[in-house]
C-alpha cells in the first residue's frame, strides 16, 4: 500500500481539530486544578450544558432570518455566559463549603455534581440526542481555493480555540488578574498575605473554565449537528486525559497534551480502528497517572513529611 | 436591618438568581426542525419557590455554624447524632442486635412466601447492592482508596459467568467462585500498578480501568457479544429442574444468603488484624507505615477483598437476570454504589446496608420519585459532603480503654 499523503493530511487535521476543542476544555480543568487542587468532575457536564444552550439560542434564532455566522456568534456568547454562571454556582454550592475539608471530600462532591447536572438535563429537556441545527455551510469558496484540505466546520473550529488560548495565554501573561490567578496557584496563602482575594480569583478560575467548555461545547455540537445529556463524560474524561498528559496545573501543557491527544486519536481510528480510539484515550490515562503522573510539561510534586 | 430580613432577603436574590441560571434548559424546549419554541413558564416559579425553601434553610445552617449554637451543630444534626448514638449503643448491644438479626432475617425468608413475584425480584435486586456496596466499602471507606470503577469488577464476575457458561458450558457453582476470583485478581492486577498513587489520581485511574474495562467487552464482539451481550444464561438448578417462578425465588434465597455472607465476613474482616491495618492506611498512610505495616501488601488486600464481592454479586446477577451487556455496567452504575457508601458513612457497615437497602428500594416503591433517582442520588452526594461527611451512621472508631470496663466499646463497635 503506498502512503497516501491526501488521506494522512485529512486525518492530521481533523485530529488537529478534534485536540483543540479537547485543549478548550482540558483549560478548566487545568486551571481549577493549578489552584485549588481539585480535579473538577462536574467540567465535563458545563460543556455538556453549553452545547444544550447553544441549541435553545439557536432554536430561537433561527426563525429570525440571521445570517448563520450571526447565529452561531450569539449562540456561543450565550452559552459561555451561562456557563459560566453554572461554574461560578457550582462552585459556591459544592466546592466551596468543602475548603479545608479532607481531600476526598470535594472529589465526591464533584462527582455528585456531575451526576446531578447530567440528569437534570435529561429531566428538563430530553433523554434522546437532539438534532443541532446546521449552521456551517458546506463549502467555503477560499479552502476549495486551497485544495479543500478541511471541512468548514473543523476550520471554524481550530481558527476559534487557537485564537481564544492564544488570548486566554496573553490575558495570563500580561494582566492584573492573570497575574493574580498565577500567584495564587503558587501559593495561596501568599497571595493573600498580598492583598490578593482567593476567592474572587477561585470564581475567575471557573467562570473562565466554564466559558471555554461551552464554546467548545457550542462548536463541536455544530460541527456534528448532535447534542445528547451524557455527551459530557466522556469529552469531560478526555479532557481531563489531555489535561493529565499535559501535565496537570501548566497551561501550555493542557493546550499541548489536547493537540496530542487528538492527533492520537485521530490517528489511531484513521490507522487502525475507530473502536478503539476511547481506548487508547483511556489507557493513556491510567499509563501516564502511572509512570509520569507530572505529564510532559508539568513539574513532579515533591512530598514533604 | 436585622439579621433575619437580610437572610429573607438574600435567599430572594439566590432564588432569583437560580430561575435565571436554569431558565434556558429548564424551562425553554426547542424543536429545531418546525422552530417552535416553548417556554414553561410553570417550571420557573416551580424552581422559584423550590430555591426559596432550599437557601433560607442553606444559610440558616451557615449562620448558626458561625454565630451561637457554640458546637456549631444544629438541630438536625444534633438529633442525628442522637440517633447514630442510641444505634450503637443497641447494635453493641447483644441481646437486641440478635434478636434484630432474627428479625430481619424471618422477614427475608419468609418474603417470597408472601410477597409477589415483582417484590422478590427488587428484594432480589436491592440485596446486591447491599453486597456491592459493602464490598466498595472495604476499599473506599475502610482502607480509604477511592476506586470510582467498581461496576468494572462487577461486569468481570457477571461476564464470567456468561462467558464460562456459554463457551465451556460450566456451571452456576463452579463459576460462583471463579467469579469472585477472578475479580479479586483483576483487583490486585488493577493495585499494583496504583500502589504509589494517592487520593484523587487514584480515583481517576480506578475510573479509566473501569471505563477500559467496559468498552472492551463493547469491543470485543467476537468474544463478548459486544453491545448485544451474553443472553440466556441459566439459572442454577435446585436437585431437579426449577419452574421459572421457583428459580426466581431460589435465585433469591442464595442471593439473600450470600448478603448474610458479606455482611458478617466484612464485619469480622473490619476488626481483624487486616482490618485494622487497612483503617490505619487510611487515617494515616506515613504514619501507618511507620508502625511497621506493610503498605503495598495492606493496598493490595484492600483492592482484592474489595473487588471479590463484586465478582460474587456479578455472577448472582447474571444467573437471576440471564442476560448482561454492558450497557449495566457504566460509570453511573459505580457512582449509584459510591453514594451508597457515602450516605450510610464510610467504613460504616451497618450504615452502608441501611443505605444500600433505602436507595435501592425507595425508588422501587415510590414511583414518582424513581425517575429523579440518579438526579436525588448525585444531589445526595454533594449534600451529604457538606453537611454529614461522616453519613448517617458513621463508623466508630475502635477504642482502647484500658481499665477493660465497658465490654462493648472494648470489644469495639461492631458498626
Amino acid at each position: 500500500m503506498e502512503f497516501d499523503f491526501q488521506y494522512f493530511l485529512g486525518i492530521f487535521f481533523s485530529g488537529l481539530t478534534r485536540g483543540s476543542i479537547y485543549a478548550l476544555i482540558a483549560l478548566g480543568y487545568t486551571m481549577v486544578y493549578g489552584i485549588i487542587g481539585l480535579i473538577n468532575f462536574a467540567h465535563g457536564e458545563i460543556y455538556m450544558l453549553g452545547a444544550f444552550t447553544a441549541l435553545i439560542v439557536a432554536g430561537i434564532l433561527g426563525g429570525i432570518g440571521l445570517p448563520w455566522w450571526g447565529i452561531l456568534v450569539i449562540a456561543a456568547l450565550v452559552a459561555m455566559v451561562w456557563c459560566s454562571a453554572y461554574g461560578y454556582t457550582v462552585e459556591k454550592v459544592a466546592y466551596k463549603p468543602l475548603r479545608g475539608a479532607s481531600r476526598l471530600a470535594p472529589l465526591i462532591s464533584a462527582i455528585g455534581m456531575s451526576t446531578f447536572l447530567q440528569n437534570y438535563v435529561q429531566l428538563a429537556q430530553t433523554s434522546n440526542s437532539v438534532p443541532f441545527p446546521r449552521l456551517i455551510p458546506r463549502r467555503f469558496s477560499f479552502l476549495q481555493d486551497m485544495g479543500n484540505f478541511m471541512a468548514p466546520g473543523d476550520f471554524i473550529m481550530l481558527v476559534t480555540s487557537l485564537l481564544i488560548m492564544v488570548a486566554l495565554a496573553l490575558f495570563i501573561r500580561y494582566t492584573k488578574m492573570g497575574k493574580a490567578m498565577r500567584a495564587t496557584a503558587q501559593n495561596r496563602k501568599m497571595a493573600m498575605l498580598l492583598g490578593i482575594d482567593a476567592d474572587r480569583i477561585i470564581s475567575l478560575t471557573f467562570i473562565i473554565g466554564s466559558a471555554l467548555a461551552a464554546l467548545g461545547g457550542t462548536l463541536i455540537a455544530a460541527r456534528t449537528g448532535q447534542v445528547g445529556f451524557a455527551i459530557g463524560f466522556l469529552a469531560g474524561m478526555k479532557a481531563f486525559t489531555a489535561a493529565v498528559l499535559g501535565g496537570i496545573g501548566s497551561i501550555p501543557g493542557a493546550m499541548l497534551g489536547g493537540l496530542v491527544l487528538g492527533l492520537a486519536e485521530g490517528f489511531t481510528a484513521g490507522y487502525f480502528s475507530s473502536d478503539y480510539e476511547d481506548v487508547l484515550a483511556f489507557a493513556l490515562l491510567v499509563l501516564i497517572l502511572i509512570f509520569r503522573p507530572a505529564g510532559l510539561l508539568g513539574r513532579a510534586a515533591i512530598q514533604k513529611v | 436591618m436585622n439579621v433575619t430580613m437580610r437572610i429573607l432577603l438574600r435567599s430572594l436574590m439566590v432564588s432569583a438568581w437560580f430561575v435565571l441560571l436554569t431558565f434556558p434548559v429548564l424551562c425553554v424546549k426547542v424543536a429545531a426542525r418546525q422552530h417552535t419554541v416553548t417556554v414553561l413558564w410553570e417550571r420557573a416559579v416551580g424552581m422559584f419557590a423550590v430555591m426559596i425553601g432550599c437557601s433560607l434553610l442553606w444559610m440558616w445552617y451557615f449562620h448558626r455554624k458561625e454565630h451561637g449554637a457554640e458546637s456549631g451543630s444544629s438541630a438536625v444534626s444534633s438529633a442525628l447524632a442522637g440517633f447514630s448514638e442510641k444505634w450503637h449503643g443497641l447494635t453493641s448491644n447483644r441481646v437486641f442486635s440478635s434478636s434484630g438479626m432474627g428479625v430481619l432475617l424471618a422477614v427475608g425468608v419468609l418474603l417470597p412466601l408472601v410477597g409477589s413475584m415483582y417484590q422478590t425480584t427488587i428484594f432480589a435486586n436491592a440485596f446486591l447492592y447491599v453486597m456491592l456496596a459493602l464490598g466498595l466499602n472495604i476499599a473506599v471507606g475502610i482502607a480509604g482508596q477511592l476506586v470510582l470503577g467498581y461496576a468494572a469488577f462487577y461486569a468481570i464476575g457477571a461476564y464470567a459467568y456468561g462467558l464460562l457458561n456459554q463457551y465451556f458450558g460450566l456451571g452456576f457453582w463452579v463459576c460462583l467462585p471463579l467469579g469472585g476470583l477472578l475479580a479479586a485478581l483483576a483487583g490486585l492486577l488493577l493495585g499494583f500498578p496504583v500502589l504509589r498513587l494517592q487520593g484523587d489520581y487514584l480515583a481517576i485511574v480506578t475510573l479509566g480501568f473501569g471505563e477500559i474495562v467496559r468498552l472492551l467487552l463493547n469491543n470485543l464482539r467476537d468474544i463478548t457479544g459486544g453491545s448485544q451481550g451474553v443472553a440466556s444464561i441459566p439459572r442454577p438448578a435446585f436437585f431437579m429442574e426449577l419452574s421459572a417462578e421457583q428459580s426466581m425465588n431460589y435465585m433469591y434465597y442464595l442471593t439473600f444468603a450470600a448478603m448474610l455472607v458479606t455482611i458478617v465476613v466484612v464485619a469480622r474482616l473490619k476488626n481483624s488484624r487486616v482490618g485494622l491495618a487497612l483503617q490505619a492506611l487510611r487515617d494515616d498512610e506515613i504514619a501507618s507505615e511507620a508502625m511497621g505495616i506493610d503498605l503495598r501488601t495492606v493496598k493490595l488486600q484492600a483492592f482484592a477483598l474489595g473487588s471479590c464481592w463484586a465478582g460474587f454479586a456479578g455472577v448472582l446477577l447474571a444467573a437471576r437476570i440471564n442476560f448482561i451487556s454492558p450497557a449495566s455496567f457504566t460509570f453511573m452504575d459505580s457512582a449509584m454504589v459510591l453514594s451508597m457508601v457515602v450516605l450510610g458513612g464510610m467504613g460504616s457497615i451497618s450504615g452502608v446496608v441501611v443505605a444500600a437497602l433505602v436507595l435501592t428500594l425507595a425508588p422501587e416503591y415510590l414511583r414518582a420519585f424513581s425517575e429523579y433517582r440518579m438526579l436525588l442520588f448525585g444531589a445526595l452526594m454533594v449534600l451529604m459532603m457538606i453537611f454529614r461527611p461522616q453519613g448517617l451512621i458513621p463508623s466508630r472508631k475502635r477504642a482502647y480503654s484500658p481499665a477493660g470496663a465497658a465490654s462493648g466499646s472494648a470489644e469495639g463497635g461492631r458498626a
